[in-house]
C-alpha cells in the first residue's frame, strides 16, 4: 500500500514536468530552419515546389503552431503518439521496436558498470594509497578521459579487424535464422563490445564514488567497534560497511539512467544497434516531430520507472528512509 | 588551428593521390578470364535510410542503390553511356517530337507472379512520374497522355516537342516502372509496397528491418537469361563513417557506393589489395561544387564582384592539396564527363589572380577600408560532404586575403536548403550541383528565372537574364541533337559570363568495393543499375 502511494504521488509530480518538456521540445523544434519536407528533398536531392507544398498538406505542416501543438496535446491525451513521417507507421511501434536493444544495452552496460565500480572501488579502498589504488585509479580515470567513440572504434579494429573474435557491428547474425539459445548467445556476442564501451566511462565513476563512500565509512565508529569485537576484515567490509557505502551508487544509477539513453546515440551509431538513441537523432535530422516527442515521452517515462525503483531500493538498504519518507 | 587541419588534410589527399594511383592497374584484375560463379551474398554499405524504397517516386541515389535492384526502368545507359534498352526493347519518335512510342519486351512477369505490360508504363508514368517523382515532375510536364494500343506498346504524347535524347538520358533515372495492381487504389504515397517493393528486376524483396538491414533474394524467373549470379544482397545500415570502414575491413561489407567512407579511409582502403577504390562506374553521377551568389547584396549583384571573388580563389590548388585526384578543375554546370553535351573549356573562365581581384573590387567602388576590409559575406556550406566544408574554409581564407572577411554559417540538410532556397537568408553558398546525364533534368533549373520560392537547387539568387531563360526554353525543346548541343554550348557561355552561380570544381563519387567483385562498376551509373551480370569470384 505505501508504495502504490509512493508511485502514485511521483507519478502525479512526473506528468506537469512530462508536458513541460514536450511543449518545450515541440517548440525548440520549431526554431530549428526548416521542416521534414525540407529534409526529405534534401534526401531526394531535389524536388519541385508542388512536391513540396503537396507533401506538407500530407505530414499536416500547413497548420499553424500552435494548431500543430494542440493537436499533438489532444492527440496524447488519448494515448495517441501520433504518425511518424519518416517511417510512415504509428510512432508508438517504431518506438517499440527499437526500445528492446536500447534497454538491453542500457541494463547490460548498467550492471557491468556497477559491478565492476563496486568491486574496484572496494578493492581501491582497502588498499588505499597502495599499488592496488593506484593502478585502479589510474585506469579509472583513463576510461573517463577517453571519448567513447574512439573506445568503441578501437575496440573494432582490435576485437572485429585483427583478431576476428566478436562481430564489428549490428544487432544479429542476418545470414543465420538462428532461435532460441542460440539467438540469445548471437545476441550477446553483438553486444559485448557496445556494453563494454558504454560501460568503461561509467565504470570509472562508480569506482570513483564507491572508493570515496568505503573510505568514508570506513572510518565511521561503529566500524571500529566492529573490529573492536574481533570480526575479521572481510566480514567488516561486506557485512557493515559495503552496505551503507552503497547508498551514493544507488543515487547515481538513477540519475545516470537518463544519460545513458543519451550516451548511447553515439554507441548505437559506431555498432550500427538499432536503438532509441539513434532513432532520436534521426529524428532531429529529419525533422519528424512526432517520432522525437514520442521518444522523449518514452524516454521520461523510463526514468520515472528508474528512479522510483532507485527509491525502493533506498529503503530496502537503509529502513530509516522508508520510515521517514 | 587552421593551419593543423590544411597541414592534416593535405597528407590525407597526398596519400590519396598515391593509392588511385595505384588503383589504375587494379581494374585489370577483372579481364583475368574467369567463369562466372553463381551464388554468394553481397553486402552494401546503407548510410542513410530512405522514407521509401520505390524509385517510380523519389529520384534520389538513397533509393536506387536497393529499389534499383528490384524495380526496372525502361531504359538504363551501357558501358559507353548510351541509352540501352531494359523494360523498353526499342522506341521512335516522330519528327515533331510530340510522341515518342515504346516497344515493351514480352514474356516479364513481377515478381508476384503477374504479367508486366504497357497499362503498367502508362499508370506510373501519370500517377507516379508525373505527378510525384522529384525532376520527374518537370520532365513530364507537358505529357498528356500515354496511350496503350496492346500490351507491349507505349506511346507518350506530349504538347511540347520532347527530345528524344533528353527522354532517354532521363530515363535512366526517372524512368523505373511499378505495378499498377499493386498501387491502383489508395493513396499511392502511403502505399506499403513502397517499403516492400514489388519489381520485374533481378532481385526479390525479402525483409527491411528499419535501422538494420534489407535483404534481397536472387529472382529465379528474371527475364535476363542465366541472371543473376548472386543469391542475396544484404544492404546494411551503419550511420557511422568509420564504423562502415572497419567493416569493410572485417570483411563484414563489399561495397560502399557513393564515397560513402571518409576521404581518410578511402586514401587507406585504396592501398589495400582487398579493394579497389575508384570513381569508375559512378560519371553517371557527376556534380560540381558550387558558389552561388545572392543577387539581394548590392555588392554580390555587380558583376565584377562576382568576378573579382572567382579570381581571388586558387581553384588548382584547392583540388591538388585537399581533394587529390578525387576532383579536377570544372569549366561550368556541364562537367566534362557529360559526352553529348560538354562544350569544352573555351566559355568564360576565372583563373587565379589575386591583384586582378583586388583590381575589379576596387573598380566596383569597394575599396579597403580600415583594416583592409571592404565589405563581409556569410557564407552557408551544405552539410552534405567533407568536400563542401573544406570548400568553403578554403573561400573564407582565400577572400579574407582580398579584404573580404566571411562568416561561415553552418545548418544540418534541412536547415541549410530553408535557409537558402526559401528565406534567402545567405550572401554566398556552396554545396553540389547534381550533373544527371543531360542539362534540362536538373542543370537548367539552377539559371532559369521564374522558380517557385522554396524549391531546392533552383535559381533562388534574385537574378534574371532574359537571353539565358530564351537559349534553356530553345534547348528543352529542340528535337535536333546537334542543335540542342550547340544551344547548350551558348547556355554555358552565357552563364559563365554573367556568374549567378560558379561551378570551378568537378567530382565523381568514390567505390569502394571488394577485390572479388567480378563485373562491377562496368556502366555509368552502375552504383543505382540493377546487378544483374554481379558476380563473387571464390
Amino acid at each position: 500500500m505505501r508504495i502504490l502511494n509512493l508511485a502514485g504521488r511521483r507519478l502525479a509530480a512526473s506528468i506537469p514536468t512530462l508536458v513541460l518538456i514536450l511543449i518545450g521540445v515541440f517548440l525548440l523544434l520549431q526554431f530549428a530552419p526548416g521542416d521534414t519536407v525540407d529534409a526529405m528533398m534534401a534526401q531526394m536531392g531535389g524536388g519541385d515546389a508542388a512536391t513540396a507544398r503537396e507533401l506538407r498538406k500530407f505530414y499536416g505542416l500547413d497548420l499553424s503552431i500552435p494548431a500543430q501543438l494542440g493537436n499533438y496535446l489532444w492527440r496524447l491525451v488519448r494515448l495517441d503518439l501520433g504518425f511518424s513521417s519518416i517511417y510512415g507507421k504509428p510512432v508508438a511501434s517504431v518506438i517499440l521496436e527499437r526500445l528492446p536493444p536500447t534497454i538491453l544495452l542500457m541494463t547490460a552496460s548498467l550492471s557491468f558498470a556497477f559491478f565492476f565500480g563496486l568491486v574496484f572501488g572496494v578493492i581501491a579502498a582497502r588498499g588505499v594509497n597502495r599499488w592496488p589504488d593506484t593502478l585502479i585509479s589510474t585506469l579509472g580515470l583513463i576510461f573517463y578521459a577517453t571519448p567513447s567513440f574512439w573506445f568503441g572504434l578501437m575496440a573494432i579494429v582490435v576485437f572485429s579487424v585483427y583478431l576476428q573474435w566478436l562481430p564489428p557491428g549490428g544487432f544479429e547474425d542476418i545470414g543465420a535464422a538462428r532461435t532460441g539459445i542460440w539467438r540469445a548467445l548471437d545476441i550477446a556476442s553483438h553486444l559485448v563490445l557496445p556494453t563494454l564501451t558504454l560501460g568503461l566511462i561509467f565504470l570509472a565513476i562508480y569506482l570513483r564514488i564507491m572508493r570515496a563512500s568505503m573510505l568514508e565509512v570506513l572510518n565511521l565508529d561503529y566500524v571500529r567497534t566492529a573490529r573492536a569485537k574481533g570480526l575479521d576484515e572481510t566480514r567488516v567490509v561486506t557485512r557493515h560497511v559495503l552496505r551503507n557505502a552503497l547508498l551514493p551508487m544507488v543515487t547515481l544509477i538513477g540519475l545516470q539512467a537518463g544519460t545513458m539513453l543519451g550516451g548511447s546515440v553515439v554507441v548505437e551509431s559506431v555498432f550500427s544497434l538499432p536503438g532509441l538513441g539513434r532513432l532520436a537523432y534521426e529524428s532531429v535530422v529529419q525533422r519528424d516531430l512526432n517520432t522525437l516527442l514520442g521518444i522523449v515521452f518514452v524516454s521520461a517515462l523510463l526514468v520515472i520507472t528508474v528512479n522510483f525503483i532507485v527509491d525502493l531500493i533506498y529503503a530496502r538498504l537503509d529502513p530509516r528512509i522508508m520510515a521517514e519518507g | 588551428m587552421d593551419l593543423t587541419r590544411l597541414e592534416i588534410n593535405r597528407r590525407t589527399a597526398l596519400l590519396t593521390s598515391a593509392a588511385i594511383a595505384a588503383n589504375v592497374i587494379n581494374p585489370m584484375r577483372a579481364f583475368a578470364q574467369e567463369t562466372p560463379r553463381k551464388g554468394g551474398v553481397f553486402n552494401v554499405h546503407y548510410a542513410a535510410e530512405q522514407r521509401q524504397l520505390n524509385p517510380s517516386l523519389q529520384a534520389s541515389t538513397g533509393v536506387y542503390i536497393i529499389g534499383g535492384k528490384i524495380q526496372e526502368n525502361l531504359v538504363d545507359l551501357d558501358a559507353n553511356g548510351q541509352p540501352v534498352g531494359v523494360l523498353a526493347e526499342s522506341w521512335e519518335a516522330t519528327p515533331d517530337g510530340k510522341t515518342v512510342t515504346f516497344k515493351l519486351r514480352q514474356g516479364i512477369t513481377w515478381h508476384d507472379g503477374k504479367p508486366f505490360t504497357s497499362a503498367d508504363v502508362e499508370f506510373t508514368a501519370m500517377n507516379m512520374w508525373k505527378k510525384i517523382l522529384n525532376y520527374g515532375s518537370t520532365l513530364q510536364l507537358f505529357l498528356t497522355a500515354v496511350e496503350t494500343p496492346d500490351p507491349h506498346t507505349a506511346i507518350f504524347k506530349y504538347d511540347r516537342p520532347m527530345p528524344l535524347n533528353l527522354l532517354l538520358r532521363a530515363l535512366p533515372d526517372l524512368g523505373y516502372v511499378s505495378a499498377r495492381h499493386l498501387y491502383e487504389s489508395g493513396d499511392i504515397r502511403q502505399n506499403p509496397t513502397n517499403l516492400a517493393p514489388v519489381g520485374t528486376g533481378p532481385f526479390k524483396f525479402v525483409k527491411y528491418e528499419r535501422g538494420q538491414y534489407i535483404i534481397a533474394d536472387r529472382n529465379e524467373n528474371y527475364w535476363r537469361p542465366n541472371a543473376p549470379y548472386l543469391d542475396r544482397i544484404v544492404w546494411k545500415v551503419i550511420t557511422d563513417r568509420a564504423a562502415a570502414a572497419a567493416q569493410m575491413e572485417a570483411g563484414e561489407l563489399h561495397y560502399a557506393p557513393f564515397s560513402s567512407l571518409t576521404l581518410s579511409d578511402l586514401a587507406r582502403l585504396g592501398k589495400d589489395k582487398r579493394f579497389i577504390v575508384s570513381t569508375k562506374g559512378n560519371e553517371g553521377n557527376a556534380r560540381t561544387n558550387t558558389l552561388e551568389f545572392n543577387f539581394r547584396r548590392k555588392e554580390l549583384s555587380d558583376i565584377r564582384v562576382r568576378r573579382a571573388i572567382a579570381h581571388a580563389i586558387n581553384v588548382p590548388f584547392f583540388i591538388e592539396n585537399f581533394l587529390g585526384d578525387f576532383a579536377k578543375l570544372g569549366t561550368g554546370p556541364i562537367p566534362s564527363t557529360s559526352t553529348d553535351f560538354y562544350p569544352g573549356p573555351n566559355t568564360p573562365q576565372y583563373p587565379y589572380d589575386k591583384a586582378k581581384a583586388a583590381a575589379l573590387l576596387d573598380e566596383a567602388g569597394f575599396k579597403a577600408g580600415r583594416g583592409g576590409t571592404r565589405f563581409s559575406l556569410r557564407l552557408l556550406p551544405a552539410p552534405w560532404g567533407e568536400d563542401i566544408s573544406l570548400w568553403s574554409t578554403f573561400i573564407q581564407q582565400s577572400l579574407g586575403e582580398v579584404g573580404i572577411p566571411v562568416e561561415i554559417v553552418r545548418n544540418d540538410g534541412g536547415g541549410f536548403l530553408k535557409q537558402v532556397y526559401d528565406e534567402h537568408a545567405f550572401d554566398i553558398a556552396t554545396g553540389w550541383h547534381q550533373y544527371r546525364n543531360d542539362p534540362a533534368v536538373s542543370t537548367t533549373v539552377w539559371y532559369r528565372s521564374g522558380q517557385p520560392k522554396g524549391a531546392p537547387w533552383t535559381n533562388q539568387w534574385g537574378w534574371e537574364d532574359k537571353n539565358v531563360d530564351k537559349t534553356i526554353d530553345d534547348a528543352a525543346t529542340e528535337v535536333d541533337p546537334a542543335k540542342r548541343k550547340a544551344l547548350y554550348a551558348q547556355f554555358v557561355k552565357e552563364v559563365n559570363t554573367e556568374l549567378p552561380v560558379w561551378m570551378p570544381i568537378e567530382q565523381i563519387f568514390l567505390t569502394t568495393i571488394t577485390a572479388k567483385a567480378r563485373n562491377h562498376s562496368n556502366t555509368p551509373r552502375w552504383g543505382s543499375a540493377s546487378w544483374h551480370d554481379l558476380w563473387l569470384s571464390a
